[in-house]
C-alpha cells in the first residue's frame, strides 16, 4: 500500500498533472456558470447579485481571519463567534435599546445603525484584544499546535456565552431594512439589502486600507507579519502591534456582525458555520493578503448563491458545506498559497 | 502526586509499576459487578454510572485513543475525527441491518435468518469497518497530509463537516439508497455469539440477552484492550518513534531519512481504524446510525478528552476519555439535578460544550502536558521546540541572549 500511496502522490506532486487537474476542475464551472448564464441571462445576473450581499459580508468577517494569521499564523477559530455575538448584541442595541422598528423612519434607521456601530466596535475590539491578552500570549513560543487547539477551545466558550445570554433563537433584522428594489438596470435588480452592505461595508475597507497602508501603526502590522524578531530589532512593539491587529479584527468583526444581523439572521451557532466559510474564502484568496480575502470572499458568495439559486444542474442548498470544503480542500491540493498570496512553507 | 503520576506515566514502564495495569484490567473488567454496590453507597452512590454508561464511555475511550495516535504521536491536530465514527457506524449500518433489503445473505449473524438485508456477525463487521475506515483516512490523508499544521487542521475539519454531510443527503444517489438520509439505519444488529451460544452459556445476542449492559459491556471492554495494547506497540515501534520525530521537528525528522508523508498517512490510518471499530460497536450498541450524531463537537470533545489526558500519554488519555465520557453520560446531568436541587436554576448539559472549552483553554494554559503527561511532550510542551528566539515576546522588550541582571 505504501509504496502506491507515495508513487500516486508523486504522480500528483507533478506540476503538470496538477495544473491539468485544477484547470480541468475550473473548467467545469466555468462552463456551468456559461450555461446557466445563456439560459436565462437576468436570473443569473439577479442570483449574482445576491452573491454579492454575501460576498461582502464574508469578505469583512475573512479580513479578520486573514490579518491574524498573517501576524501570528494562528487560525482564530473564535473570531467567527465573536462575529456572531456582536450580530447579536447589535441585534439588542437595534431591537431593544434604541425600538427600532419596521415602521420607523429612515433617518432613525440610520442614526441607529451609526450609534450602534459606536457601541459594538469599541466592544469587540475589546473583546478580541482581551481574547488574545488572555488566550494566545502565552503560547507564543509552544509548538504551533497548541495555540491551535486553544482558539478552538475559545471559539466554544464564545459560542456558550452567546447561548447563555441568547438562547437558542435567531435575531433578524431583515424586517427592519426597506424591501424591494433601489434601483434597476433593464431587469436586473439592485436591492435595499444590496445597497446597504456595501454602504456600511465600503467605508469600513477604505478605512481599513488606508490605515494599513497610509499609517506608522499599519506599517508596523506589515513588519511584523513578515518578519517579527527583525521588526523586534527595528524597534517595533511586537505586543502592541499583535494587540493593534486584534483590535481591528475585532471591530470588522463588528461590522459584519451589525450588516449580518441587518441582512440574513443571526443566532449563538452563526459564526461557526459562517467562520468556516469565510476562513474558507481567506484561504482561497490567499491567506495573509487582505486584497485576496476580500476577492476570495465575493467567489464564495457567488458560488454559494450560483449553487442555491441557480436552476440547471445546481446542487442545491443541502450540499453548499460540502462544496465550500470541497473548494478549500481543492485550493490546498492544487494552490496552496490562494489566488494571490505567495508560497508559503505551509502550503509547499 | 507527582510520584503518582511518575508511576503512571508509561504503561508498566518499570518494576515498581508492574502491578498497576493489571490491577486496573481486573477492576475495570469486573465494574458489571460491583456497580450497583457502588450506587448504594450514600452521597457518592448518585455519581456513579451505570453499566450502560460505561459501554459509550469505553468506546468514546477507544475514538480517543485512535486520536491519540494522530495529534498525540504525530503531533497533527485532526478535527475531523467525527467522519471515521461515521464510516465506522455506517459499515456497521451496511453489513448488518435490514439497509439493502434487495439482497439476503447471513454469515453468524446473531438475528432470525429470515430477516432481509445483509447480516454478517458482528465481530467480522468490526474489522471490516476498522479496514474500510483505515482506507477512508488514508484516502483522506493523501491530498491533505503534505500540509503543515494550521492548515491540516482545517482541511480535516472540512471532512469532518462534508462526511457527515454526505450521509445526510446519501438517501438518493441516483436513486440508490445509501444511508437512508436524515432517518439513519436502524435497526443495527447487534453482537453476540450465534454459534457458541448452543453449546456453551454465552447469549446468541447481546441485545436480547437479560444482562444486555453487562455483555456489551465485556464485549466494548475487549475491545478496549486490544487497542490500548496496539497503541503502546505503536508507540514504541519504528513507525511510533518516526511519529514522534515527526511531531518535534518536522525538517530534522526529513533529514534523517523519516519518509514524512509515508509515516503520517499510516497515523491517520491507524488512528481511524479505531475510530472506525468504536465507531462500528457504538452502532451496534445503540441499536442504529443516525446522522445527527456526527457533528463537530463531537470531534472537539474527542480531542479535550486527549487534551486533558495528556497528548502523547495511554493512561491520560484514558483516564481523560473517562473523565470526560461520564460528564457527557451522567455527570454533568446529575451534577445539574444536584445544582437544582440546591435551588440554583443552572443547567450545565446546555453548555456542555463551553464547559469543554473551558477545560481546553485552562489546560493549554495551566498544564499543556496534561492530567498524566507524557514525559517527552511535557518538555516539548513547556520548553517550547523552537531555538531560543532572538526576541522574547513575552517579556516586553527582552532579548534573550540578555542576562536581566546586566539592566
Amino acid at each position: 500500500m505504501n509504496s502506491t500511496a507515495t508513487s500516486v502522490l508523486r504522480t500528483m506532486r507533478s506540476p503538470n498533472v496538477v495544473n491539468g487537474l485544477g484547470l480541468g476542475f475550473v473548467g467545469v464551472i466555468v462552463l456551468w456558470l456559461v450555461v446557466n448564464f445563456l439560459k436565462d441571462p437576468t436570473y443569473f445576473l439577479n442570483v449574482g447579485l445576491d452573491g454579492l450581499t454575501r460576498g461582502t459580508v464574508y469578505g469583512v468577517v475573512a479580513l479578520g481571519y486573514t490579518l491574524v494569521y498573517g501576524i501570528l499564523q494562528l487560525i482564530n477559530f473564535a473570531h467567527g463567534d465573536v462575529f456572531a455575538l456582536s450580530g447579536l448584541v447589535a441585534s439588542t442595541m437595534m431591537l431593544s435599546v434604541l425600538s427600532i422598528t419596521p415602521a420607523s423612519s429612515d433617518a432613525a434607521l440610520v442614526g441607529a445603525v451609526i450609534v450602534t456601530l459606536a457601541v459594538t466596535v469599541p466592544l469587540f475590539a475589546l473583546v478580541n484584544a482581551s481574547i488574545e491578552r488572555v488566550a494566545y500570549r502565552r503560547l507564543r513560543n509552544a509548538p504551533r499546535v497548541a495555540p491551535l487547539i486553544t482558539a478552538v477551545g475559545m471559539s466554544f466558550i464564545v459560542q456558550n456565552v452567546s447561548l447563555g445570554i441568547y438562547g437558542v433563537d435567531y435575531e433578524s433584522g431583515s424586517e427592519l431594512i426597506p424591501r424591494g428594489v433601489a434601483f434597476h438596470i433593464g431587469d436586473v435588480r439592485f436591492t435595499w439589502k444590496l445597497v446597504i452592505a456595501l454602504a456600511i461595508i465600503v467605508p469600513a475597507l477604505i478605512v481599513l486600507s488606508w490605515f494599513v497602508s497610509s499609517t506608522r501603526q499599519g506599517k508596523a502590522m506589515r513588519a511584523v507579519s513578515q518578519d517579527t524578531e527583525a521588526s523586534a530589532m527595528m524597534g517595533i512593539n511586537v505586543n502592541r502591534t499583535i494587540s493593534i491587529t486584534f483590535v481591528i479584527a475585532g471591530s470588522l468583526a463588528a461590522v459584519a456582525g451589525l450588516v449580518f444581523f441587518l441582512e440574513f439572521q443571526v443566532r449563538y451557532d452563526t459564526g461557526f458555520e459562517l467562520g468556516l466559510i469565510a476562513f474558507t474564502a481567506a484561504v482561497l484568496g490567499g491567506i495573509g493578503n487582505l486584497t485576496g480575502a476580500v476577492l476570495g470572499a465575493l467567489l464564495i458568495g457567488f458560488i454559494q448563491s450560483f449553487n442555491e439559486g441557480l436552476l440547471w444542474y445546481a446542487p442545491g442548498g443541502d450540499w453548499t458545506r460540502s462544496i465550500v470544503f470541497g473548494i478549500l480542500i481543492a485550493v490546498l491540493v492544487f494552490r496552496p498559497e490562494g489566488l494571490l498570496g505567495e508560497r508559503t512553507p505551509e502550503g509547499a | 502526586v507527582t510520584s503518582i503520576t511518575d508511576r503512571a506515566r508509561g504503561v508498566a514502564s518499570g518494576p515498581r509499576d508492574r502491578w498497576i495495569a493489571p490491577a486496573v484490567i481486573v477492576v475495570g473488567l469486573l465494574y458489571p459487578w460491583y456497580e450497583e454496590t457502588l450506587q448504594a453507597i450514600p452521597l457518592i452512590g448518585d455519581f456513579i454510572p451505570s453499566t450502560e454508561s460505561m459501554v459509550v464511555m469505553v468506546a468514546f475511550t477507544m475514538m480517543a485513543l485512535g486520536l491519540n495516535i494522530v495529534v498525540g504521536y504525530a503531533g497533527l491536530l485532526d478535527l475531523g475525527y467525527v467522519a471515521f465514527y461515521a464510516v465506522g457506524a455506517y459499515t456497521a449500518g451496511w453489513f448488518a441491518s435490514q439497509q439493502f433489503e434487495q439482497v439476503t445473505f447471513h454469515f453468524f449473524s446473531s438475528v432470525p435468518s429470515d430477516q432481509p438485508g445483509i447480516h454478517i456477525t458482528m465481530w467480522l463487521v468490526l474489522v471490516a469497518a476498522g479496514f474500510l475506515t483505515l482506507f477512508a483516512g488514508i484516502v483522506i490523508g493523501l491530498p491533505t497530509l503534505r500540509l503543515r499544521g494550521d492548515y491540516l487542521a482545517i482541511v480535516t475539519l472540512g471532512f469532518g463537516e462534508i462526511v457527515p454531510q454526505v450521509v445526510r443527503n446519501g438517501d438518493n444517489f441516483f436513486g440508490f439508497d445509501l444511508t437512508h438520509g436524515t432517518f439513519g439505519i436502524a435497526p443495527i444488529d447487534a453482537a453476540g455469539f450465534p454459534v457458541l451460544s448452543t453449546f456453551t452459556s454465552l447469549p446468541k445476542n447481546f441485545q436480547t440477552s437479560p444482562n444486555r449492559a453487562m455483555w456489551f459491556y465485556l464485549g466494548a471492554f475487549a475491545l478496549l484492550l486490544i487497542t490500548v495494547f496496539c497503541t503502546v506497540r505503536l508507540r514504541d515501534s519504528r513507525l511510533g518513534r518516526a511519529w514522534i520525530a515527526i511531531r518535534e521537528d518536522e525538517t530534522a525528522a526529513a533529514a534523517m531519512g523519516v519518509p514524512l508523508m509515508r509515516t503520517k498517512t499510516w497515523s491517520y490510518a491507524l488512528g481511524a481504524f479505531f475510530g472506525g471499530v468504536a465507531g462500528a460497536y457504538y452502532a451496534s450498541f445503540r441499536g442504529g446510525a443516525f446522522p445527527a450524531d456526527f457533528y463537530f463537537q463531537f470531534s472537539v470533545f474527542l480531542l479535550c478528552m486527549v487534551i486533558l489526558g495528556g497528548m502523547g500519554s495511554v493512561w491520560g488519555v484514558i483516564a481523560g476519555a473517562m473523565i470526560l465520557g461520564y460528564l457527557d453520560r451522567e455527570g454533568l446531568a446529575t451534577i445539574g439535578s444536584k445544582v437544582q436541587d440546591a435551588g440554583l436554576d443552572f443547567d450545565p448539559t446546555k453548555y456542555q460544550f463551553g464547559i469543554y472549552g473551558i477545560i481546553i483553554v485552562a489546560m493549554m494554559l495551566l498544564r499543556p502536558a496534561g492530567l498524566i503527561p507524557e514525559r517527552r511532550h511535557r518538555v516539548e510542551l513547556e520548553e517550547g521546540v523552537h531555538d531560543t528566539p532572538f526576541y522574547d515576546v513575552q517579556h516586553e522588550g527582552t532579548l534573550t541572549d540578555r542576562d536581566p541582571s546586566d539592566d
